[in-house]
């Protein structure tokens, strides 16, 4: 499964169903500005979840959360490894 | 109530001092604490509004704000709706709050404008009005009607009175100038509204967020007007953290309450407002503001419960219940529950778990799912899914959500078992759709996993696994 075409995938499928208006996806696009509200966010996050195998949110480490799309793909890159 | 009331709130303001130099900046306008008391934003003929009962449904939470500063001590009640009420719902809390009047900004529906006047906020300037705060205090002691979510879908009326909820304030006359509040949460909202009556009454400036302003606006109008002391739900901040804004504010105080604070969330906080003393509160519409914790820690000392003689409070069957000046009157409308125990108690419903010394939230007993400070009851979202016509039963749960808290998913049991993938998940997005025209969004499901049955106990019931 590769990560960076399920979550641009869970995006758009989102956006549409939430009937959010999606930014033009980058990798410099910042989060807040993708057009998706926090609803939008919470359920990518258990699709990709259900999709990937793993929730990289769900740790007791010290972690930034991402910021922009690109740090998003990094960051379930990295928990897929 | 006619007669013996406490102070309006136009003249609790004029009283907290310092009117024209403190400022309630919001998203497209702005008003001096001064201009709003004397009653040059929201202007009417206070005749109109004297002993009445006043829906207010303005979607624009600066005419609210206005709006209700004008009608605290003149109307004998005033019900808040929020900007997301379903506005079909209006006819009931209009019905249930006997309202004669509904202060909107928004086109209202038939069968509400035939029998209720309508009236549109934020006028400027009509003549004759009744400008002097002071000279009209002490007519009623208006109720104040919050709403939140029931388990039908029909919101709950909540009766409030200024004086309990702005219990917890403390009315220093000291007022430090230099504060500046401001929420992430709509101000018609029990955490919101605290924060609107905190800067009322200490005379301090307050930023409120616009209706649809992205959290990334309002930051950088917060940051731009120097705000110090912010709240907002765990989600809230999730959000505003998850933004390149979040910088953009360096508070002082930094409030959480509305949802289980998690030691996740407080981390992030800490991490990124150093300087900032970080506070979760224990709050709820019915319950009012129990306490406050500020050791950076998920949970509360146990000796919480004991510590403060004017909020009693207890556990018993596992909830937290409270008892104070602060809670909730009581419920309106025909067929509503009574809000107290004998005692006087409100059962917050909230599951309470004791680990060594230090209490802590472990979810709501009813299975109540809060998803960003919104309720939703497994009930009503089951009842809509049972309504699809491939639906044969469903059982609605939380997820753990590192966004928004918690997120609703279903189980179901379809009438006809899909067995190819591409079918099954055509079905689960036809469904979801079903939903989506039903109920409010964050109420939908944002996975449904099909099953082929269900836990049904002896009592006919769905079991459910709470908390």
């Amino acid at each position: 499964m590769n990560v960076r075409s399920e979550v641009i995938a869970q995006f758009t499928q989102v956006a549409r169903e939430q009937n959010k208006s999606l930014a033009p996806l980058s990798d410099d696009l910042a989060l807040l500005h993708s057009g998706l509200d926090s609803l939008c966010f919470a359920i990518i996050v258990v699709r990709l979840e259900a999709a990937l195998g793993v929730d990289p949110f769900n740790t007791d480490e010290e972690v930034r959360f991402p910021v922009t799309l690109g740090d998003f793909i990094g960051f379930y890159e990295n928990a897929a490894k | 109530m006619p007669r013996n009331s406490p102070p309006s709130l136009s003249s609790s303001i004029v009283a907290s001092g310092t009117l024209n130099s403190h400022v309630v900046w919001g998203a497209e306008r702005n008003a001096t604490w001064e201009d709003l008391a004397a009653g040059n934003i929201f202007n009417y003929k206070a005749g109109e509004f004297r002993g009445r009962s006043v829906v207010l449904a303005a979607i624009d939470p600066f005419a609210a704000i206005a709006a209700m500063i004008q009608l605290d001590s003149i109307a004998a009640r005033i019900v808040l709706c929020p900007p997301d009420l379903l506005f079909e719902h209006i006819a009931f809390v209009a019905e249930a709050a006997a309202a004669d009047l509904i202060v909107t900004d928004q086109p209202v529906p038939e069968p509400v404008r035939s029998r209720i006047e309508c009236i549109v906020p934020c006028a400027l300037r009509t003549e004759d009005v009744l400008s002097d705060a002071q000279r009209r205090a002490s007519e009623y002691e208006t109720e104040w009607v919050l709403l939140t979510s029931g388990t039908t879908g029909l919101p709950k009326l909540t009766v409030h009175t200024l004086a309990s909820l702005a219990g917890a304030i403390e009315r220093k006359t000291s007022a430090s100038p230099s504060i500046v509040w401001s929420t992430f949460y709509d101000i018609r909202r029990f955490g919101g509204l605290q924060i609107f009556l905190r800067a009322a009454l200490t005379g301090t400036s307050l930023v409120i967020k616009g209706a649809g302003e992205s959290a990334a606006d309002f930051l950088l109008r917060a940051g731009a007007q120097g705000v110090t002391h912010i709240s907002g739900t765990p989600s809230h901040w999730r959000g505003a953290l998850m933004s390149d804004s979040a910088h953009r504010i360096a508070p002082q105080y930094v409030r959480l309450s509305g949802e289980i604070a998690d030691q996740a969330i407080l981390n992030h906080l800490r991490l990124q407002y150093p300087q900032a003393k970080l506070a979760h509160a224990f709050a709820s519409t019915e319950a009012g503001l129990a306490f406050e914790v500020n050791d950076g820690l998920m949970g509360f000392p146990a000796d919480v419960l004991t510590q403060n003689p004017s909020v009693e409070m207890k556990v018993e069957g596992g909830t937290l219940r409270v008892r104070s000046d602060r809670t909730a009157d009581r419920y309106l409308g025909s067929e509503s529950q009574p809000l107290k125990d004998g005692e006087g108690y409100v059962d917050t419903g909230d599951l309470l778990e004791l680990r060594a010394g230090r209490y802590y939230f472990i979810g709501r007993e009813d299975g109540t799912i809060n998803v960003g400070g919104l309720k939703v009851h497994p009930e009503e979202v089951e009842a809509v899914l049972n309504r699809h016509p491939q639906v044969s039963m469903s059982l609605v749960r939380m997820k753990k959500s590192p966004i928004t808290g918690a997120i609703v998913i279903a189980d179901v049991v379809l009438k006809t078992p899909q067995s190819v993938p591409d079918r099954a998940a055509a079905m689960q997005s036809n469904i979801m759709q079903f939903c989506r025209g039903e109920l409010a969004l964050h109420k939908v499901p944002a996975t449904i996993n099909f099953v082929p049955a269900l836990a049904v106990a002896e009592t006919g019931k769905l079991i459910r696994r709470h908390a």
